[in-house]
């Protein structure tokens, strides 16, 4: 049974999730929009600094949840304020709260209407998205999972480009569609656990086949919409389009990484055999996704479309490095949301930077400016590196080790790697479709538009994306100190997997009574 | 070399460093030439020093190594400065400090755009091949290929227009997606098959575990081969064409020495230091590799000699030559790894002097076709001569450099048993002398159009000259002296 660890002292997390949510407070009783700027500001770079206290106090020697507190929430239906942090949920946390200030910066002057209110729902977002990585009573989490959608509907909806509307929509009504039945699978656990939501009670509980795969399956259908795994795919290009650059940036680089870290927290723990039974299914689905991902990227003429597909083919690697289930595997999986959350979190702040100069996303509109805009070329230039997997930057070690993990996974059973290499085509899209975009935004053709007007990107910008070059290379080059962080937590993940899951399993018969 | 020390060596970070400082001073100081120039050439120079200076420890028969970063364990981005590492370090940075004031004529006579994007890009793809050579493990020579293939891109674009596009796409199409394609895979393959990416000290070993999947390591062995696509092998070349869309100095140090040098580098590192001439011999790579390098060979020359543009004809000559080198290594004896390895020096010096020449010709002249170039050695005599004595190098002929490789090649054949390729080696230096000789010929021998008097033309300018006759002086010296680089090859060999 998974232990908790109940921290002692100034309680973090609570002063995480809650700092935000306080900070609304003086944005109401403001009509000053630069206040509001400065104000949450202040308040994203806060609680950023803060949460670095997490590294320090972070034991990496355990699996066990840490900084953990315990409340009473509704006596009456057993449901615990319970929050907690592991080796999987800590980078998350980190990215959330370390990209919120940029999100911040990259609203400047993008944003300039509704300004309180748009920053307003900046801060709410952050609350609820801190809540989702860390809550670890089920019904709190299914709180803060719901929580999340109303401010990104108001960001897409109200700021957001020409079909705003409809984008939303879709957005939220996927979403919603996914997470509803969630809910049942929720209390069917509830139930069974002896009326407790407590998540880490639920897990290694060797459920009945039949029902680990029903409710594996109402897992998969809120988690593949969420991270999104093709084909459930078709609301993030449209959301991700319309969405403002802080929007975008924050669908990107922390809302898509819940459907996979639900995958990690629950469907493994709760439902290890049906994992076992659905994974080829599910790896070959991520090929798809990588494959899919990748050839409709490459036909897009709209920057954020293109950025949008790539996500698809990106997030396929981080699904297959899950369900292969070994240690380098999830390890890259997990390493991969945070590089994914870096790098195309920093794309999408690019291609903002352009949109507010030239006022398209359309690749045509922005051919040629490399010899007018140095500073931001050579930023995007890193980017788009990091984006198809260049040996030295973040992804590369990512998908270095989700490959690792998938090529192990099948010569270790003797058998031909097909899996991995069905993945590779991924791998050379993603260059394919990165460079195209590199080249026409930096040389253009014989045919470029006149961008002689067009100004290089200033100090508050190049502020702006100079963390996100850091870790780029910081994950590149040294990886080690982030991979440590989830060993402990990983290494627990898979042995308790190995020893509930009837591993093996090929047909549904031999797993029903 | 199985005794061989380690030692670790900063150096190799300071070597490694100075192309990219060269590089970011050239950027920084855009607006004053002189300066940027002298940046590139004090640069070049300091490499050079670097590299020779680390020429005493490796006689000596130590290994150079430091650790820079640890990604995972058994990958890391690692620098080795060994017998092989020397070969192409050498090459590569004397040939810098050359091509560095052979460009300065060039791009100035020609009053090319872009110089400062030109002169920080050529520093970099020169950063990465030094990164090629000083590479300790597969990961590291991936990185840095990669770098080289991404910083080439801007040179090879230079002109910008619709014939400078479309070769770049080819070139970094070709390149990124054999290398994405083939390497990438191979690469993770090796690491889960043996859990290591770092390169032994001896070239019969490989890394290789003796029970591991013969089929899989095959597999790999083909990818490897293929993957390096800057070694020009058929059907993966057509880059190599394409990029001579590039100012000439680009053609010569990047598409002569640097670049394909890096592929052929990278090849032989991963058949003798993955692989190991055990794995290759029991698995039977070896001959088959030559045979079908040997296609290579063959047709490239054969295209060669149907190529009116002088730089066309100079780009599949490389193609042919590259082979040589894979050819030579495939063989497995030692003669024939002696005569491929020794060949990447040698054809680095001569075919930079042919490419140097073109440039002159297309400065001095203006003129691009063999066609055009009737009655031309009159004109240019200095000129001219270095381009027969460096294409008297590429047929094989003593004394110049490419007689060595010849010998080397001829005899490890014969060590290996394998008449075929001895037919092939034969059949190439003559279709060698066949379209390397009438170029000579009408230069010097050729009548000039009445129609087309060449008048005011002059031999290029001395600051593209004294390179080209400094080129073709080393070409015949490691032909007459072939002992101090040799001594290099027979450390790898041991």
């Amino acid at each position: 049974m998974e232990q908790l660890l109940i921290h002692t002292g100034p309680p973090v997390l609570s002063i995480l999730i809650f700092l935000p949510l306080i900070a609304v407070i003086p944005l109401l009783f403001t009509a000053n929009d630069n206040f509001a700027r400065k104000w949450t500001l202040v308040v994203t770079s806060v609680a950023a600094l803060y949460s670095l206290r997490l590294l320090s106090g972070f034991d990496r020697t355990t699996s066990a949840f840490q900084f953990c507190e315990k409340h009473t929430w509704i006596e009456a239906l057993n449901i615990n304020y319970v929050i907690g942090l592991d080796g999987i949920s800590i980078l998350l946390v980190l990215l959330t709260t370390l990209i919120m200030p940029f999100c911040v910066l990259a609203s400047w002057t993008y944003i300039s209407k509704r300004v309180r209110a748009f920053m307003v729902c900046l801060l709410v977002m952050e609350s609820a998205m801190i809540g989702v990585f860390v809550a670890l009573d089920f019904l709190l989490f299914y709180v803060f999972w719901e929580a999340m959608l109303i401010p990104m509907y108001l960001i897409i909806g109200i700021w957001g480009g020409p079909r705003k509307i409809y984008a939303s929509i879709k957005f939220f009504l996927y979403t919603l569609a996914g997470s509803v039945l969630l809910l049942v699978a929720i209390i069917w656990l509830f139930v069974q656990n002896g009326y407790s939501f407590f998540i880490p009670d639920m897990m290694w509980q060797n459920y009945g086949f039949t029902s680990q795969l029903l409710v594996f399956l109402t897992f998969f259908l809120a988690f593949a919409i969420k991270v999104p795994m093709f084909p459930f795919h078709t609301w993030l290009p449209a959301a991700h389009v319309e969405a403002p650059t802080a929007g975008s940036v924050i669908l990107a680089s922390v809302l898509l990484k819940m459907g996979t870290y639900g995958f990690l927290r629950f469907a493994l723990p709760i439902t290890p055999d049906a994992t076992v039974y659905l994974a080829p299914a599910i790896l070959w689905l991520s090929i798809a996704g990588i494959i899919y991902g990748g050839f409709t990227a490459l036909a897009q003429s709209d920057m954020k479309k293109l950025i949008a597909y790539s996500s698809v083919g990106h997030m396929g690697f981080v699904t297959l490095g899950i369900f292969v289930l070994n240690q380098e595997g999830v390890e890259g999986s997990i390493l991969q949301m945070i590089n994914h959350g870096v790098t195309t979190g920093a794309l999408f702040l690019c291609v903002g930077m352009i949109y507010e100069r030239t006022h398209s996303r359309e690749l045509r509109s922005a051919t040629g400016v490399g010899k007018y805009m140095p500073w931001f070329v050579t930023f995007l230039t890193f980017f788009s590196l990091s984006s198809f997997a260049f040996p030295g930057t973040n992804s590369f070690v990512g998908e270095f080790m989700i490959l690792a993990g998938a090529f192990s996974f099948e010569v270790g059973q003797g058998k031909f790697p097909y899996l991995a290499l069905a993945a590779i085509p991924g791998a050379v899209l993603a260059a394919a479709y990165m460079l195209r975009m590199l080249q026409k935004i930096i040389w253009g053709g014989t045919d470029n538009p006149d961008q002689s007007w067009i100004k290089d990107i200033n100090k508050r910008e190049i502020i702006t994306l100079a963390p996100f070059l850091l870790f780029v290379f910081w994950i590149g080059l040294a990886p080690q100190g982030f991979l440590n962080l989830m060993h402990a937590s990983v290494a627990n993940l898979l042995s308790q997997f190995a020893a509930h899951s009837a591993q093996g399993v090929t047909t549904v018969g031999q797993l029903l009574p | 070399m199985e005794t061989s020390t380690v030692v670790s060596s900063p150096s190799l970070l300071l070597a490694l460093l100075i192309p990219l400082i060269g590089s970011i001073g050239v950027m920084l100081n855009g607006k004053n030439e002189n300066r940027r120039e002298a940046i590139s050439s004090i640069a070049s120079v300091i490499l050079l020093a670097i590299v020779c200076s680390l020429i005493p420890s490796v006689l000596a028969g130590k290994t150079l190594k430091l650790t820079m970063f640890q990604l995972l364990p058994g990958v890391s981005v690692t620098l080795r400065a060994d017998a092989m590492s020397m070969i192409f370090a050498l090459v590569a940075s004397s040939l810098w400090t050359i091509a560095v004031y052979y460009s300065m004529g060039y791009m100035r006579t020609l009053h090319e755009h872009a110089q400062t994007r030109f002169n920080a890009c050529f520093a970099l793809a020169i950063f990465g091949a030094i990164g090629v050579a000083f590479s300790d493990n597969l990961f590291t020579m991936y990185l840095f290929y990669e770098i080289v293939s991404i910083c080439t891109y801007p040179l090879v674009a230079h002109h910008q227009d619709e014939e400078g596009y479309s070769g770049a796409r080819k070139y970094i199409v070709y390149l990124t997606t054999t290398a994405k394609a083939l390497l990438l895979p191979a690469l993770i393959l090796i690491y889960v098959l043996t859990g290591t990416l770092d390169f032994p000290t001896n070239i019969k070993t490989g890394i290789f575990p003796a029970d591991a999947n013969h089929a899989l390591v095959t597999l790999l062995y083909i990818f490897c081969l293929c993957g390096f696509a800057k070694n020009g092998i058929m059907p993966f070349h057509h880059w190599l064409p394409g990029a001579m869309v590039a100012p000439t100095p680009v053609s010569a140090l990047l598409h002569a020495v640097a670049v394909v040098k890096v592929g052929v580098f990278c090849t032989t590192r991963t058949m003798l230091y993955v692989f190991g001439v055990d794995t290759m011999d029991a698995l039977n790579l070896g001959i088959p590799t030559a045979y079908f390098v040997g296609f290579t060979i063959i047709m490239a020359s054969v295209i060669a000699l149907s190529k009116d543009n002088l730089k066309s004809r100079l780009a599949y000559s490389t193609v042919s030559q590259l082979s040589y080198i894979i050819m030579g290594v495939a063989l497995l004896t030692p003669n024939g790894i002696e005569g491929g390895l020794i060949h990447i020096v040698n054809h680095a010096f001569s075919k930079i002097t042919l490419f140097f020449c073109a440039g002159a010709i297309y400065v001095a002249a203006h003129k691009k076709f063999i066609s055009e170039l009737d009655g031309l050695g009159k004109t240019m005599p200095f000129t001219f001569a270095a381009f027969a004595i460096a294409s008297l190098s590429m047929i094989g002929a003593p004394p110049v450099a490419g007689f060595i490789t010849k010998w080397d090649l001829l005899v490890g054949s014969i060590q290996a048993n394998q008449i075929g390729i001895l037919l092939i080696l034969i059949t190439s230096t003559m279709l060698n002398a066949a379209y390397f000789a009438p170029i000579t010929y009408r230069a010097f021998f050729g009548k000039r159009p009445a129609t087309e008097p060449f008048t005011g033309i002059k031999e290029a300018p001395l600051s593209m000259l004294i390179p080209i006759l400094i080129a073709c002086t080393i070409s015949v010296l490691i032909g007459i002296f072939p002992n101090f680089m040799l001594q290099f090859v027979k450390a790898v060999i041991g």
